[in-house]
């Protein structure tokens, strides 16, 4: 892992002991996917987050957000030094992302299968007025569970939106344990195929191959994408990785937050 | 009713280059002229509702107006966190067009009946929510949905019934209409329901006691002026609506003369659909009788109320 994933994951962890708690392991699981967004694919503007042109990115497992608002705040959409307020009665940082409140956050989500359709209608608004942004949904693997993602899946292929990326961030653990055992994906790439999807997998942590991938997008002119992308939860903590007592944390002792910054170093 | 909403529908999307529609699976045929005319504005996106909802709040991110249509228990049931989140927490100019709303699908069963569609829909922030009484109403309605700047539930009847709006009343989202002015008790009502307390109040007159009409088509916000200014006035009041008795009108009305005017000890008999699935098919009108929602039971419970007085 180098410098700047460690920084990223840095300002989690500060986000995380300001609040005492969050979702670390699905954090972490998807820093390198929206580090290589925010620095080789996605165009914006952090002092003008309303800017008509920018490139719209949802995360639709808005639970994961402690990796969003890090990467925003380093990108200076917001104060760093706002992330240590991460669930303070009056942040702007709550612990599911909230459009309207915090620069740069497209939508709002935290309730599960939401993202990919308010995705199908931004990207379809696109496909209306002939506008050349791109969209891209951030989601979960247990999200995926939910109906509603297929059925947005499905409405994405007829639309042909090719302006439209899902990166599904599978670390295949979800809330009570892994994927396999509570619902079982496999065969996920044939699965996104069959719903009309253009689809390749890939390392979610190699930060190279993910910007190299997104130098490729759209990788179909008719067809929107999808990009498995196998990553570790709790990715930088050997204590936590795949482990589902870290999907969510609460309760912070001592130990683990000094635990959490040696590994950091 | 439908018609003509769907019409305006159409009228709009001529009119304004933000309109678009989406349908869920309608009938064959439903706006044809507009998949014609404006076709990239024009959607059917099969019977995926809770889809369709998100999907219309990304639109309406852009700067869209989605107009969506389909079965109501469908758009509120089925959909509902969609409506709640996607729509309402983000307060998104969506508008949603509601086929059947009370027990116009009588024949089809408790699975299509929409009674709790207003109860629901009331407890979330932002959501407005109207009932219009005919079609001529809706008409009037539907202009004034472009500028609305939160999402709105639209209830439509069966379609084809009587009209007792006026265009001398007007019509303004929130403002509710006395279409018959009080003197002894008022019937409170919404949706298709105002055209059976009008005849309520006819039959109330041959009985020598003048009763009045106020037609709620604005459920929320609920106008707070006009209740206060006429609940006041009269020894008797019954609501009526083709909803359960749970969350709708009667609610709301109670809640606003708890809340609003606990010095004023208003009478209030609530006249709606019973706390049980529906028992029996039939047709809309048979429905209600069996639910004691009728001319007759009107009269009676103004009766019983001014009696009480």
């Amino acid at each position: 892992m180098d410098i700047r994933s460690k920084h990223l994951r840095t300002l989690i962890v500060n986000a995380l002991v300001g609040g005492g708690r969050g979702h670390l392991g699905s954090s972490m699981s998807m820093v390198e996917i929206l580090r290589a967004l925010y620095d080789s694919f996605l165009n914006y503007r952090p002092t003008e987050p309303h800017w008509s042109d920018r490139d719209r990115l949802i995360l639709s497992k808005g639970h994961g957000c402690l990796a969003l608002y890090a990467v925003l705040a380093e990108k200076g959409f917001f104060p760093q030094e706002e992330l240590t307020t991460f669930c303070h009665p009056t942040s702007r940082l709550g612990g599911h992302p909230e459009k309207g409140k915090i620069p740069g956050i497209e939508a709002s989500t935290g309730a599960l299968g939401h993202g990919l359709s308010m995705g199908v209608g931004i990207a379809l608004a696109a496909k209306i007025r002939q506008q050349s942004y791109r969209v891209v949904v951030v989601t979960g693997d247990g999200e995926i569970n939910e109906g509603s993602v297929w059925e947005a899946a499905m409405s994405a292929a007829k639309h042909q939106l090719y302006n439209l990326s899902v990166f599904v961030d599978y670390n295949k653990m979800q809330s009570y344990g892994s994927t396999r055992e509570v619902l079982d994906l496999e065969p996920l790439t044939d699965k996104w195929r069959s719903f009309g999807f253009e689809v390749e997998e890939i390392n979610g942590h190699d930060v190279q191959a993910l910007e190299q991938l997104m130098h490729r997008l759209p990788l179909s002119g008719h067809k929107p994408t999808a990009i498995i992308c196998h990553t570790i939860k709790g990715k930088g903590f050997p204590f936590a990785e795949g482990r589902a007592e870290w999907h969510h944390k609460s309760r912070l002792k001592e130990e683990e937050i000094t635990a959490m910054y040696e590994c950091l170093r | 009713m439908r018609k003509s909403a769907l019409s305006y529908v159409y009228k709009l999307a001529q009119q304004d280059e933000r309109v678009v529609f989406i349908g869920s699976d309608l009938g064959p045929g439903v706006l044809e002229v507009m998949k014609q005319a404006i076709p990239d504005r024009f959607f059917m996106e099969g019977v995926s509702e809770q889809h369709i909802i998100g999907m219309a709040a990304g639109l309406a991110m852009e700067g869209f107006i989605p107009f969506v249509n389909t079965i109501a228990t469908f758009l509120t049931r089925r959909c509902y966190e969609q409506v709640a989140l996607d729509l309402c927490l983000q307060n998104l100019p969506v508008r949603l067009i509601a086929n059947g709303g009370g027990v116009v699908y009588a024949p089809l069963g408790p699975t299509h009946l929409a009674v709790e569609d207003m109860g629901i829909l009331r407890t979330l922030p932002n959501m407005t929510i109207i009932a219009p009484c005919d079609a001529d109403e809706m008409n009037r309605l539907m202009p004034q949905t472009i500028d609305w700047p939160h999402p709105i539930y639209i209830r439509l009847a069966k379609g084809g019934d009587p009209i007792v709006s006026k265009p001398e009343y007007g019509f303004e989202i929130g403002q509710a209409i006395l279409l018959r002015e009080p003197d002894a008790g008022l019937f409170v009502s919404t949706g298709v329901m105002t055209q059976m307390a009008l005849e309520a109040a006819k039959k109330m007159e041959q009985s020598g006691l003048d009763c009045g009409v106020l037609h709620i088509h604005t459920i929320k916000p609920i106008d707070k002026s006009t209740l206060s200014h006429w609940l006041p006035k009269v020894q008797g009041v019954v609501t009526v609506e083709e909803h359960t008795r749970i969350g709708g009108l009667g609610s709301a009305v109670l809640e606003f003369c708890n809340d609003e005017m606990p010095e004023q000890a208003v009478k209030i008999h609530r006249i709606g659909i019973p706390d049980r699935f529906a028992d029996q098919y039939g047709t809309q009108s048979s429905l209600l009788t069996h639910w004691g929602i009728t001319v007759d039971s009107l009269c009676a419970a103004m009766v019983q109320q001014l009696h009480k007085s």
